[in-house]
């Protein structure tokens, strides 16, 4: 209390001197810093090995990065019209989400699944929901990215199909496919079969990409979901690296095809969370390692096998329920620092985040963020802007060096099948987790309106609601498929898949097949889990 | 002898960060904690509560289908004679289902942001040996 009595703001002074992971951060660097550095052999050019300020020689100026909002909710008709909004809003590409059944491998009637149909995402069973999903959707001048992981090959099967059927070729289609198994085991939990065979699978996407669809990205290796989980930057880049190079490895041990023939089409996708500087200095070390990985350790010719592209997501897990409208700064300073890095695509959250799936208007104002950086904030202008700066650059050298630490201890381990097998990434992403978490209550961590600044009001905000006709819309429309099929042709195309499943054949054409007969994704799943097996969550903490 | 506690992921929900958050918590706070890992149905969280003897069951959504999974549990202890074993939740959970929740059965709800010690100062105050 003041002598007039009243209240001034205690100073608080920012306690914590070290990045998330723990790296420490100098009051001022000086060219000391970086003394050692090469520009030529450690940064070189955009567009130059190894890549640390970019892939391509030409940046944002020319071309903007994608702006690919992840979005899916309720019926296939529900996702189509937000879908819509958002390419009219000025999205540049698209981004499924899917429900929980969906993302599972099992239809909408399976008992289980009922509760959790279209909350999480757009309920797929079929065909003709993907027909209905993509009602519109100019394949040939969008490209679509799909969130989906065990059931990935039936997926990226329902829109080949729907390709096909609208006359389109599939080499003058694009897209991705999540379809990264080992961070399912590490982090995100769609689980359903064991990891060799969960390799196989995804071996099988990338050959027939390879072969059939030259501009599909069929593997989205992914470090969010691992950072989401609470893992620190350098974890999030060393596993995602590590479990690059176990695909990588996989592919040219079990696949007669060259390291130059499916690297140019491998993707990732990373978190961009809220300590600004170190996620700029992630994404450029990530760009060099890969580089150096697909050269060195993979004897790769083509440079186009040495670029790392990839999508980025702003951080769900540093956002708030308590003052929700905060998270559009949050979420902004993200978005900033994904560009600062150089990603090739981009989705901002919403600041309904930690309530509900987007509205539509938190959706869009997520968008105008991505607008607002690119066309007003000039940072696009000249590429990579950062680089020089005393303290990205030493920052940059020093999580490359942190997460080589990793994957050598990884590669000591038998690569990363081995490490997951073992329990070890899960236990170093749950041990970090839990140290963030009591920084956190301790208050040694700041987190505004959670744990400093908070108050008692409440912000109203309109929260989306999945519309309960949902559930009997698409229990109806299964029952009425289900009851119009040529279920002998149904019966052929899956036993032709159980024994595809069974020998070495590419599953792929089968899956097509199968899906063109209006096979549900159950039926499809249910084979792999018959010949397969199912894998349970060991249950780590 | 300490409470024991069962952390349980019903439905399909793979989040399982706050859920091994608590229960490595709440093992650290002494208690004996048993984690299901994810995936789990309703059945399988009620014969695992009565089977281990828990003195308290947390279950954890954030997709959505948190009422009917949670009512589920609940619903099942009952028709097992097991419903002085208490239940709370956690998740992402909008506030306006906080109170049907309640009505459902869940003992307390406890939303992100919650910190260890304000859940281990709830189960201090409110749960007690089922021996």
């Amino acid at each position: 209390m003041t002598e007039a009595g009243g209240n001034i703001p205690n100073k608080k002074h920012v306690k914590h001197v070290s990045t998330i992971s723990g790296l420490k951060v100098e009051s001022v660097y000086t060219p000391l810093h970086t003394k050692d550095l090469d520009y030529d052999k450690d940064i070189g050019l955009p567009g130059e090995y190894p890549f640390t300020r970019g892939i391509h020689s030409t940046g944002y100026r020319d071309k903007l990065w994608t702006m690919r909002m992840f979005s899916g909710f309720g019926s296939a008709e529900d996702t189509n019209r937000r879908w819509h909004k958002l390419l009219q809003d000025g999205e540049t590409g698209l981004s499924t989400a899917f429900d929980f059944p969906t993302l599972m491998g099992y239809d909408s009637d399976y008992p289980i699944a009922i509760p959790e149909i279209g909350k999480c995402g757009v309920a797929i069973d079929t065909m003709v929901d993907f027909e209905i999903l993509t009602e519109k959707i100019p394949f040939r001048e969008v490209t679509t990215s799909m969130t989906i992981n065990p059931p990935a090959t039936i997926l990226w099967g329902m829109y080949l199909a729907v390709a096909e059927k609208r006359g389109i070729a599939w080499d003058h289609i694009g897209g991705t496919i999540q379809n990264d198994m080992l961070k399912e085991f590490i982090a995100q939990k769609t689980l359903m079969c064991p990891i060799e065979a969960s390799m196989r699978l995804i071996a099988d996407t990338v050959e027939f990409g390879t072969k059939m669809v030259p501009k599909w990205n069929t593997i989205s290796i992914s470090g969010y979901h691992i950072r989401e989980a609470g893992s620190t930057a350098v974890q999030e880049l060393a596993f995602t690296l590590a479990d690059g190079i176990a695909y990588v490895q996989y592919i040219l041990e079990h696949k007669k095809l060259d390291v130059d023939a499916f690297a140019p089409r491998l993707s990732f996708f990373f978190d961009s969370h809220i300590d600004f500087f170190e996620e700029v200095a992630k994404f450029r070390a990530a760009r060099r390692m890969w580089a150096r990985i697909m050269r060195d350790r993979f004897k790769a010719k083509n440079p186009r096998s040495w670029w790392m592209r990839f999508h980025t997501q702003t951080a769900g897990c540093s956002l708030t329920h308590q003052q929700p409208l905060n998270n559009i700064v949050r979420t902004a300073a993200q978005a900033l620092a994904a560009v600062m890095g150089g990603t090739q695509s981009l989705h901002t959250n919403s600041y309904d985040e930690e309530f509900a799936l987007p509205t539509e208007l938190a959706a869009k104002i997520a968008l105008r963020t991505q607008q607002i950086i690119a066309h007003e904030t000039g940072v696009i202008n000249s590429m990579d802007p950062l680089a020089g700066s005393y303290m990205v650059e030493a920052l940059t050298n020093k999580i490359e060096e942190r997460a080589w630490e990793y994957i050598e201890t990884i590669d000591r381990k038998g690569g990363m099948v081995a490490a997951i097998e073992e329990g070890y990434p899960q236990h170093e992403i749950s041990e970090a987790a839990y140290k963030i978490k009591k920084e956190i209550d301790n208050k040694e961590r700041i987190i505004i309106g959670v744990n400093d600044y908070m108050d008692d009001e409440i912000t109203p905000i309109e929260v989306l609601k999945i519309d309960p006709d949902v559930r009997s819309l698409q229990l109806e429309r299964l029952k009425e498929i289900k009851g119009n099929r040529n279920v002998n042709k149904l019966k052929i195309c899956l036993n032709e898949l159980r024994e595809a499943c069974k020998s070495d054949k590419n599953v792929m054409p089968y899956v097509i097949e199968a899906i063109k007969a209006l096979a549900t994704e159950q039926e499809i799943c249910d084979i792999y889990r018959e010949v397969f097996g199912v894998y349970h969550d060991p249950g780590y903490y | 002898m300490p409470l024991r506690i069962l952390i349980a992921k019903p439905g399909l929900d793979g989040h399982d960060r706050g859920a091994k958050i608590i229960a490595r918590g709440l093992k650290d706070a002494g208690y004996e904690v048993i984690y299901t890992g994810v995936h789990q149905t309703p059945e399988q969280i009620a014969t695992a509560a009565i089977q281990e003897d828990v003195d308290l069951v947390g279950l954890s959504c954030l997709s959505g289908a948190h009422i009917e999974l949670f009512s589920e549990v609940i619903n099942l202890l009952l028709k097992n004679n097991a419903s002085d074993i208490p239940v709370i939740g956690g998740g992402i959970i909008p506030f306006e289902d906080i109170q049907l929740l309640k009505t459902a059965g869940v003992n307390e709800v406890f939303l992100p942001g919650t910190t260890l010690t304000e859940v281990i100062i709830w189960i201090k105050k409110k749960v007690k040996s089922r021996k």
